[in-house]
């Protein structure tokens, strides 16, 4: 069946059966690889994307759901790589192994829109989604942190 | 290093290698890598390779190519470094890479190119060093020549050759350079004039790691390639008695089905497609050798083995008959389970055979092995197999097996159905493809005297052996596999002891093992730093000043301790419900003292802040090592509560993080890195952090509840 995808504000149309899971569309179709597979059921956020603004699980979002909606990935986070998560994930030199990270960063990409200054709690919740079997924990939040500072100094957009 | 190529083609070395088989090789040293995918197309940047290590293009690109590979270490910026602070080079224009298998990157005590042990950066502090400095000299003799000067004249910055008025950039004096002999002796900078090694900078990696742009083996996409997924069988270690694939060819997408030596195959044109047609496989299933392995019944064999004597790792004294004088006898019993690595990128690999030809991506820790396995599968040389290697989604040891486990069954792949092809494991076939840190059990009766301290020792051991039957075979002698001892036989808790006998039981069994992040550290550790938290605590006695008692002699285990001790305000009052335990250990050259603060409610185990001190000599890239320290304790931490392979009728109970949990966010304690400022030999930081760990945790976690804890993981107490 063909499917109508918008992903990073490009248009797409790909040819898939509806049990085919957004990650691997976006993966294994689209080429964006920056999208992650660590478990393939929901437990560990690698594959965390945003739809319609939301971060979902792309390794069990269907493609069904994902058509006609809005889709961001890591690779469309930002158009020069310094949105403040990024520019703070550098700052605090958060990436060990990296694998996980861009679905931690999208992760924390939508907490920080939707709380701009969150505690150690909120961090928490949002973000207990996420495994790094690399420990960066410590370091995420920080992180987080600092990008809440620098969102609210607008320094960078 | 002699060898300095005139031509703007890629310079060829050849070297015979002796690669732990034997075999010779010989290999490329590409003067501008490729990217992936790309072609290798005759360079049109003239370039200078001093040595294996670096080459410099008329561009003023640098390229430097590692010996050892990132799986989230660091080591892409700390051998930089080293290069870096002899070359004066310009951080925009260096460009890193892995380097493909090769002599000039055989570890430098090992023998064969491996990353592990800890021990990049020490085994590489002088070679990259020197590699960065005979090139310095040899553009500052290629910029006199020009300038018509005397070398003594010209100094470097930033990637400039200066004398006087004069200067060059090094892209231009790289040709000239590329022309003249190499120095006869090296002189490496002063330790005052280091501008990176000691102070840090930071990673290298980061910035393709937080866009999606770091490429990883998952990550490999090539016209015409096809996505493999395999079948493997339930009971490790089964074969394929039949199969019938008809409804898996018949799932849209899938390409073709063929059989390997260890499962059943399936290529489609998308991992999804693949992955369907494995679930519409029938097989019948061979179990073999593994069908009635159970855990339980593994343990109860284990225990009575370790009631008799094994093979001496140590022996001093009279054990037995220091033991039956009718003094105190403190007896314990500890049994740990496997335990899975879980790297969070699942095993994969991508396999282009040719006729003649075979080129292969993955991440892996020991891409010479690999190449030398790969070689043997498809009848080739050595140098008809191309490995690139590309960022590992972590490694822990798992990306190192002596096997080459993943690349193999992905040759086989490729060999049996003659496509380009990306083998993908899931996340189960990862969780149950084996090679697991080894189950083991430890026995000890220790007789004390009136204080309490240890006068005699029996220590048994019951375990798999790593190193038997593998390239690294000769790491066991006299029957005893130094990774099932250390951090026992040579503890520095035996100096004193007057009597030991520390007895090692080898098991044989069709279980695959391996190392894993701090290897017998990871059980070793667990057990003298509980135990002897338990002689000071039946002696009546602080942990810490027992343990300083004991390690009077060693000072660098006491300088971490200590260090730990002071920045966690050890027997300063805590939060109510909180409690401190503490631990210390040596491994991998490196000395780390932890200090746990833990909360037992409703019989959950909470560690709410880990306080770390590590001597490892010369800290080349400090926050580079305090990463390290906190990923190790995390890692610790997860093997303390959570970790655990099971096996029931041979089939691994675990599938995936569900069931084998790892730690996550909202239970990551605050963590506390100091390093002790040393100027000792240099150890390692990858592995070191993680024995004290759980120790312990286990030690707190007694002091909280009066309990201790004889069987890891701990998650929750009853
Ligand atoms: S791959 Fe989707 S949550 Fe793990
Ligand atoms: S950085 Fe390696 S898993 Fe998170």
């Amino acid at each position: 069946m063909v499917y109508k995808l918008k992903v990073n504000k490009k248009d797409y149309s790909v040819d898939a059966t509806p049990d085919m899971p957004l990650l691997w569309v976006l993966r294994d179709l689209l080429g964006l690889t920056g999208t992650k597979f660590g478990c393939g059921m929901a437990q560990c956020g690698a594959c965390t994307v945003h739809l319609e603004g939301e971060a979902v699980r792309s390794c069990v979002t269907l493609i069904a759901r994902a058509a006609g909606k809005e889709v961001t990935t890591i690779e469309g986070l930002s158009p020069d790589s310094k949105h403040p998560l990024q520019v703070a994930w550098l700052e605090e030199d958060t990436p060990q192994c990296g694998y996980c990270q861009s679905g931690q960063i999208m992760a924390a990409a939508v907490l920080l829109r939707e709380n701009a200054d969150p505690t150690d709690e909120d961090i928490d919740h949002a973000m207990s989604g996420n495994i790094c079997r690399c420990g960066t924990y410590p370091r995420i939040r920080k992180a987080i942190h600092l990008a809440a500072k620098l969102q609210k100094q607008g320094g960078t957009k | 290093m002699t060898n300095l190529p005139k031509s703007n083609r890629r310079q060829f070395l050849k070297a015979g290698a002796l690669l732990g088989t034997g075999l010779v090789i010989s290999f490329v040293v590409p003067a501008r890598i490729t990217k992936f995918g790309e072609s290798a197309e005759p360079d049109p940047v003239a370039s200078f390779a001093p040595n294996a290590y670096l080459s410099i293009g008329s561009d003023g690109g640098i390229n430097v190519l590692l010996s050892h590979v990132e799986m989230g270490q660091g080591i892409w910026t700390t051998l930089t470094m080293l290069i870096a602070d002899e070359l004066d080079a310009d951080w925009k224009n260096i460009h890193v890479h892995h380097a493909p298998p090769g002599q000039p990157y055989m570890h430098t005590l090992y023998g064969l190119q491996i990353t592990g042990g800890s021990s990049s950066t020490w085994s590489e502090f002088d070679r990259y060093r020197q590699a960065g400095a005979t090139a310095r000299m040899l553009l500052i003799a290629a910029g006199a020549k020009k300038f018509g000067v005397d070398p003594a004249t010209c100094k470097t910055e930033n990637g400039m050759v200066i004398s006087g008025e004069q200067k060059a950039s090094y892209g231009d004096l790289a040709t000239l350079a590329a022309s003249l002999p190499a120095p006869a002796k090296v002189e490496l900078r002063p330790a005052s004039d280091w501008k990176y090694i000691g102070k840090g900078l930071k990673r290298l990696d980061a910035p393709a790691k937080v866009n999606g742009t770091a490429k990883f083996g998952m990550d490999m996409q090539f016209p015409g390639m096809l996505t493999a997924v395999v079948a493997h069988s339930p009971v490790m270690g089964g074969t394929v008695k039949s199969f019938d694939a008809t409804a898996a060819k018949a799932v849209p997408g899938v390409k073709a089905v063929v059989q390997i030596p260890t499962g059943v195959a399936v290529l489609a044109d998308h991992f999804w497609a693949a992955k369907k047609g494995k679930a519409a496989l029938k097989i019948t299933w061979d179990a073999g050798a593994n069908a009635s392995f159970n855990s339980v019944t593994q343990m109860e064999k284990y225990r009575a083995l370790a009631a008799t004597k094994g093979l001496p790792a140590l022996n001093k004294g009279n054990v037995e008959s220091a033991l039956s004088q009718g003094g105190k006898v403190i007896e314990a019993s500890y049994d740990f389970p496997y335990l899975a690595h879980a790297p969070m990128e699942p095993m994969n690999c991508t396999v282009k055979l040719g006729a003649d030809k075979c080129e292969i991506w993955t991440g892996t820790q020991l891409p010479g092995i690999d190449q030398a396995v790969a070689a043997k599968i498809l009848g080739f040389k050595p140098e008809q197999v191309s490995i690139d290697t590309v960022f590992l989604g972590g490694g822990f040891g798992r990306r190192a097996t002596p096997t080459s486990d993943f690349v193999a069954e992905a040759v086989h792949i490729a060999k049996a159905s003659g496509k380009f092809i990306k083998m993908v494991w899931t996340r189960e076939d990862d969780m149950q493809g084996g090679y697991y840190r080894a189950a083991f059990h430890h026995k000890l009766k220790i007789g004390v005297d009136n204080n309490g301290y240890p006068t005699a020792w029996n220590h048994s051991i019951v375990g798999q052996s790593i190193f038997e039957g593998t390239f690294l075979s000769m790491l066991v002698q006299n029957g005893i596999d130094s990774s099932s001892v250390e951090g026992i036989a040579d503890s520095p808790y035996m100096t004193e002891v007057k009597d030991a006998y520390v007895g090692l039981h080898t098991t044989k069994l069709p279980i695959s093992v391996l190392w894993y992040r701090s290897v017998g550290h990871t059980h070793t550790a667990f057990v003298m730093e509980t135990i002897i938290d338990q002689l000071a605590t039946e002696a009546g006695k602080d942990p810490l000043e027992f343990r300083r008692t004991l390690l009077k002699s060693h000072p660098r285990h006491l300088a971490a301790l200590n260090l730990a001790a002071e920045k966690a305000g050890w027997g300063k009052a805590l939060p109510a419900g909180h409690f401190h335990g503490i631990a210390v250990h040596e491994s991998f050259l490196s000395f780390v003292g932890q200090v746990v603060e833990v909360s037992v409610t409703n019989g959950r185990v909470n560690v709410h802040k880990v306080t770390c001190a590590i001597d490892c000599g010369l800290a080349v890239n400090p926050d580079g090592v305090k990463a390290q320290m906190e990923s190790g304790i995390i890692f610790g931490i997860t093997m303390a509560l959570y970790g655990e392979i099971n096996f029931k009728d041979g089939k691994v109970q675990q599938t995936n993080f569900h069931n084998y949990p790892i730690l996550r966010m909202n239970e990551s304690p605050e963590i506390d890195v100091h390093i002790v400022a040393s100027t000792e030999k240099m150890g390692g930081a990858g592995e070191c952090g993680v024995p004290p760990t759980a120790p312990a945790i286990a030690n707190a976690v007694f002091a909280a509840t009066g309990k201790r804890i004889r069987k890891p993981p701990f998650a929750s107490i009853t």
